[in-house]
């Protein structure tokens, strides 16, 4: 088996990792976008969507009924809904643009994944090699590269929709996405800076990151959200601003703009663009879980080498690269998950900001307490590693 | 009289914001794990209150007779016509009512219409015409959205009270101090 597969073309395995990969990140988004639907419910005491079920599961004596009452069915009968109604082209927009905005939504969304890595398992050598579709070294600038295209995708679709809501939404994600980068990026500075040690090989590889927090002892068993807790929060506010959601929902805020940069895209195409903003979501709280809480590893101080130390005095089949691989992506998967409810916890705890508070916050707030935070903790890093 | 009202500045917590909205969030949390507030319509029905305004019905005296003399004066009083009453003569073979004056051959009350007011039941002289509990009317054609006499009694049944007003007006016929 495991030779079949090294002896297949390299092109060929790519070819395979990367559709499974989406495979995981496809379902994952509509995942997302039924798990925001029960938990809006739950928040507002409402049993939330508990009525699909296939006539055949409904025979199954427990789980069928358990599953139906979590909604679990409504997420392929939203898909089919969205496969098969009506897909309309208003006549005023400008054709090409329009249908080319989905597109530019999910691609960059999807890309991201590639340089994320996602678990990790121990070779022959006992050594850990993480799970990613591309170990490139650019990791992170990769990720904020990529990752900002997105925003054409809301500038297109706004233009080409050629009517004044989705212009004035695609106009707001435009500012605000760039106002909100920037502190994004400087708050992740610090933690290269923690990374890239003097004398060691420069890197901006997310593994690294992860390794870094991976000790069982002293700072390295630390995770970044615990030594660097305000360039975590400032991280994940811009990340908030970034994917769009509330408190940031300026693109869309449909109390004032009907829906924003999507008003006029209805079926396939107006799902791509949740598909895409979801896979941001995942892909987000994934580069947040790597960057501040640890990645793979389940506690601080607890570095996967240690569980599946722990795992080995019970059966030597804990040691197998595969057991080791479903941990890591459990324990990362659990974090992500986790943050993604986080998301949906504080949709429904604060209100929209005004357009005008959200510039005032991404500039006058968050850019200068960015640039404080990454002089202190470059004094700091500066004066610790060349003690 | 006007007044100032007197704005707090705000805390140095309010003013950082975070603790604000970690306390709502603390909130939130509680109503995730809250019981539902709503009722799961088709399996749980609400209780019904006395005195609900529901669908308008036609209800029967305690001998199973028909109350509604056909006066159309709810038909008349009904802010968006939707009563339309055909009156008629009392059939024949029901002596225990020969002695009233009229009964309608057919009583159509068009739910479409229907605005829930309940003018026909403060109108009915012969308290004939009740709103009662019913709040679900549902149907696939308009023709079904139409309650004719048959359905409306079947919707209104039969209500305890003792009036008996045509047996009264014929015992006193007899005893010969009509009106």
């Amino acid at each position: 088996m495991i030779e079949f597969w090294q002896n297949l073309p390299p092109l060929v395995q790519m070819l395979i990792k990367g559709l499974a990969v989406i495979g995981v990140i496809f379902p994952l988004a509509g995942a997302s976008s039924l798990a925001e639907r029960k938990v809006s419910a739950w928040i507002q005491g409402r049993p939330g969507p508990n009525r699909a079920i296939p006539f055949w599961f409904a025979w199954v004596p427990i789980i069928g009924p358990f599953l139906q009452r979590l909604g679990v069915f409504h997420l392929m009968s939203d898909g089919a809904k969205m496969l098969f109604k009506e897909d309309p082209l208003p006549g005023h927009v400008n054709k090409f643009y329009f249908l080319l905005a989905p597109v530019l939504a999910v691609v960059p969304a999807f890309t991201t994944v590639a340089v994320v890595p996602f678990g990790a398992y121990l070779n022959d050598a006992h050594q850990l090699v993480p799970l990613m579709l591309s170990n490139v070294d650019i990791g992170i600038l990769a990720v904020f590269a990529i990752g900002s295209l997105s925003v054409y995708s809301l500038i297109v679709a706004g233009w080409a929709s050629n009517s004044k809501y989705p212009f004035l939404g695609g106009v707001r994600a435009s500012a605000q996405l760039i106002s909100y980068e920037l502190s994004m990026t400087l708050a992740v500075i610090p933690v290269f800076l923690w990374v890239n040690a003097p004398g060691g090989e420069g890197t901006l590889s997310l593994f690294k990151v992860v390794e870094a927090q991976s000790g069982a002892s002293g700072w390295s068993g630390t995770w970044f959200a615990m030594t660097m807790p305000l360039s975590a929060f400032i991280f994940l506010i811009a990340l908030y601003a970034e994917t769009n959601r509330q408190p940031f929902d300026m693109p869309e805020s449909e109390a004032d703009l009907v829906g924003g940069f999507h008003t006029e895209y209805g079926a396939f195409k107006w799902s791509l663009f949740f598909v895409a903003e979801y896979s941001h979501m995942i892909v987000g709280s994934g580069v947040f879980v790597l960057l501040f809480l640890g990645g793979w590893n389940p506690l601080p101080w607890v570095p996967l080498e240690t569980l599946i130390g722990w795992l080995a005095h019970l059966s030597p089949l804990a040691l197998h690269p595969i057991f080791v691989g479903l941990v890591s992506i459990g324990v990362f998967l659990g974090k992500v998950l986790f943050s993604i409810f986080v998301f949906m916890w504080v949709r429904w705890t604060l209100p929209r900001f005004r357009y005008d508070q959200v510039m005032k916050l991404g500039w006058q707030k968050l850019l200068p307490l960015s640039i404080g935070n990454l002089i202190f903790y470059a004094l700091i890093i500066a004066w610790i590693q060349t003690r | 009289m006007s007044y100032v009202v007197d704005r707090k500045t705000l805390t140095l917590s309010e003013r950082f914001y975070i603790p604000q909205i970690l306390a709502g969030m603390r909130v939130t949390l509680k109503h995730l794990f809250a019981p539902n507030v709503t009722m799961e319509y088709p399996e749980q029905r609400p209780a019904i209150p006395t005195g609900y305004r529901g669908v308008p019905t036609l209800v029967m005296d305690p001998n199973g007779r028909e109350k509604c003399v056909s006066c159309q004066l709810c038909e008349f009083v009904c802010p968006p016509k939707a009563i339309r009453i055909t009156p008629g003569e009392i059939p024949t073979d029901q002596p225990d009512r020969a002695h009233v004056e009229k009964g309608p051959k057919a009583f159509d009350i068009d739910m479409l219409r229907c605005i829930y007011c309940g003018l026909c039941q403060e109108v009915c002289p012969e308290e004939a015409i009740f709103l009662q509990n019913q709040y679900s009317m549902t149907g696939y054609t308009r023709a079904e959205m139409v309650n004719d006499k048959a359905r409306l009694y079947e919707l209104g049944g039969t209500l305890p009270d003792q009036h008996f007003k045509w047996d009264k007006k014929k015992a006193a016929a007899e005893h010969g101090n009509a009106h």
